[in-house]
């Protein structure tokens, strides 16, 4: 095909699709194409993990995929067609759009994701980037502020707050100084959306920012990234640099005599620090210390000054509620569960990925009819819904529609919306002793029932598992769920019995060893 | 050289963590000679200080291998057979988590979660993660690491 003008050849550049080969495949392919006029371009994964690297090429009927590929399939991949789209090598998924699995999701928040070069400025307009901006700058703050309260917009990192009051609440107090922080800290286990949405579109989070820091009166941001994630540190600090160069960030941000700038602050391993208010003890330099509330960090945040503290999630989903207007996003969901979750498959399913769709979708078919049924082909048996403090969900509730109430009436959570499956192998005591485990590890130790309540949980739970006592275990280990969740001063202490007594609850017989 | 990091980030509102970061990125560690040397420049407590490294668990004290291995232990990459792995790469490195080989080639850590949850188990060397990972692929890999090719480099 030398000769052709400007073929284009997508190879995901995101951590995920990296850590599966794609950085090889897009040298073998690179090589391949050397005196050729088709080239590689490093876009984003779309989500279809168990698929990557998922090779795409650019027809005029749309984009065809190919995956998972592996370095040694590009030169037969090339002489098969790749570069017409042709269908006959056995690696062809037909037109990407078209594969059910991306086909029958409402991408909203995730439209561009996969779809663009991350790092191209131009493209991200292109396909409706920076309209929201725009259309900001024509609004007032209170304005703004309706638009994000009509969207129904709750927040995405776990605990489902109204964005549109808390931005009230920032926009209604006086101050010198106020601040925007994203909390990038991702650190519940089983989640990836928030990494996915830096990696594959980072400048819908960093406009997401500016129109959060015009709507309250704030023009300085801080993005507190995981250092778990060092792609996704080195594709934002490139898309800072280029939203500064077009002055989307800066002084006068295109002439409208209104400033925002994002500084980019890294995390140090502590999952506590995804805590608000430990996120922002971490930002001014000190241990991550869960701060009494109130004050809120609306009210006295960052520094003392009024503050949004907001997820990935939300802030990129305020992106898309500016650009296509408030009713397009409050349309879709359930009850009072608006819009729509970037749910994300993980654990033992066959189709891990991620799936956004509309609030009311049920865990069964997330779990069949996206995930696929469980990669080892053993029955699946329990899934635990919203990080490392959600419960392990048994099969008789897995019709639950995705709805933060719904999820709470079965004593869950759905929080970040990270779903984790496990197959029939799992031993649940295990899952509750590391449960308390992880808390013991991560406490910030304020508290006495989370801090000396978990390490005792972990010998507690062991005893009932070696028959010592058992009864009077079993007790004690009820009893110090329920101090831990009265008496903790953070959802920390205060949610960990939730994989706990799930566990117990559900899954009684693996407690039960002979 | 730790007081020129401290004067070049020093006018950071909130400057200790880029401090940490950047002395452990530049020296692999942050060293005992360094806290006063950072408690001085950013005016802070020497006890502030220590509070602080000691608190997160990325900042490290005492030297490290030449490659830091992590393993995720966390809850997907359990279902996906994170354990096993675990045991197989203590048992393969001859080493608990914390731990240096004698030649100072690898530090075995863990860590929870690194965002690759589709691909489970995970594992991170240096700046690179590792997807889909098996007992196999783990054994490659740190032969890999330890080849005299990659020395030369
Ligand atoms: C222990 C703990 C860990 C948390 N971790 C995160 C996190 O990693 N990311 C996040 O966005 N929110 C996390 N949160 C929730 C935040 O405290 C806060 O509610 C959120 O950042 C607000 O943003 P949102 O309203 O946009 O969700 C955590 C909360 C607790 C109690
Ligand atoms: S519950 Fe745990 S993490 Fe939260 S403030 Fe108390 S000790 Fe800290
Ligand atoms: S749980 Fe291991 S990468 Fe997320």
């Amino acid at each position: 095909m030398a000769g052709d003008p400007q073929i284009k050849i997508y190879v995901p550049r995101d951590s995920g699709a990296v850590s599966v080969g794609a950085e090889d495949v897009a040298l073998a392919m690179d090589r391949a194409l050397a005196d050729t006029n088709a080239t590689v371009v490093r876009n984003g994964s779309r989500g279809l993990y168990w698929l990557e690297p998922l090779v795409e090429v650019e027809t005029d009927r749309g984009r065809v995929a190919y995956g998972p590929v592996t370095p040694g399939d590009v030169a037969g991949l090339l002489e098969q067609g790749l570069l017409q789209g042709a269908p006959t090598h056995s690696l062809c998924l037909g037109l990407t759009d078209q594969i059910p699995y991306l086909k029958n999701q409402q991408r909203l928040t995730f439209a561009r994701a996969g779809v663009i070069d991350p790092l191209n400025l131009e493209e991200y307009c292109e396909v409706g980037g920076y309209r929201g901006l725009r259309r900001a700058l024509t609004m007032t703050g209170q304005e703004l502020v309706e638009e994000v309260k009509n969207s129904g917009l709750r927040g995405r990192g776990g605990a489902a707050f109204p964005t549109g009051i808390k931005w009230q609440t920032v926009l209604n107090t006086p101050a010198r100084q106020k601040y925007i922080v994203c909390n990038a800290d991702e650190g519940d286990s089983g989640s990836f959306a928030d990494r996915l949405q830096m990696e594959a579109d980072p400048l819908a989070l960093i406009e997401g920012m500016t129109i959060a820091g015009l709507a309250v009166g704030a023009d300085q941001g801080y993005i507190y990234l995981r250092e778990e994630y060092p792609t996704a540190l080195e594709i934002l600090e490139a898309a800072l640099s280029l939203a500064r160069e077009k002055n989307y960030l800066g002084g006068n941000i295109l002439g409208s005599g209104k400033s925002f700038d994002v500084e980019l602050r890294i995390g140090a391993r502590a999952y506590i620090c995804g805590e608000e208010t430990a996120l922002l003890e971490s930002l001014e330099g000190r241990r991550g210390m869960v701060r009494p509330k109130p004050p809120l960090p609306a009210m006295a945040g960052l520094f003392g000054q009024p503050t949004v503290v907001n997820n990935v999630l939300s802030l990129s989903s305020v992106t898309f509620i500016l650009a296509e207007g408030a009713q397009a996003y409050q349309v879709v969901g359930m009850g009072r569960s608006r819009g729509t979750m970037p749910f994300q498959l993980a654990g033992n399913l066959k189709h891990p990925g991620l799936v956004e769709l509309a609030f009311g979708v049920t865990l069964r078919e997330l779990l069949y009819e996206y995930g696929g049924g469980s990669n080892t082909g053993l029955p699946l048996r329990a899934v635990q819904v919203g990080g490392p403090l959600g419960a392990y969900i048994p099969e008789s509730q897995w019709d639950v529609p995705m709805d933060y109430e719904a999820m709470a009436e079965l004593r869950a959570v759905l929080g970040h919306g990270g779903i984790v499956a496990f197959d029939e192998r799992v031993d649940m005591s295990e899952q509750a002793r590391f449960a308390m485990a992880f808390c013991a590890d991560e406490s910030c130790g304020k508290c006495t029932p989370c801090r000396i309540g978990s390490t005792r949980g972990v010998e507690v739970i062991d005893h009932i598992c070696s028959n010592r006592d058992r009864e009077a275990n079993v007790k004690l280990l009820e009893d110090l769920c329920e101090t831990m969740g009265k008496a903790s001063l953070c959802a920390m202490g205060g949610m960990t019995p939730i994989p706990v007594r799930s566990a117990l609850r559900h899954f009684p017989e693996d407690f039960q060893k002979s | 050289m730790v007081a020129d990091i401290v004067a070049s980030l020093k006018h950071k509102p909130g400057a200790l963590l880029p401090v940490l970061h950047e002395i452990q990125r530049q020296f692999g560690h942050v060293p005992e000679e360094a806290v006063e040397l950072i408690a001085r420049g950013l005016d802070l407590p020497i006890a502030e200080v220590h509070g602080v490294i000691s608190f997160y668990h990325y900042f490290s004290t005492s030297p490290r291998g030449r490659h830091v291995v992590e393993i995720c232990r966390a809850e997907s990459c359990q279902a996906m057979g994170g354990r096993e792995l675990e045991l197989f790469a203590k048992q393969k490195l001859g080493l608990n988590y914390s731990e240096t080989t004698a030649d100072q080639q690898i530090t075995l850590e863990f860590v929870h979660c690194l965002g690759n949850c589709a691909c489970s188990p995970s594992v991170r060397v240096g700046t690179q993660i590792y997807g889909r990972m098996s007992s196999e692929r783990f054994e490659a890999l740190i032969d890999e690491l330890g080849a005299p090719a990659l020395e030369a480099r």
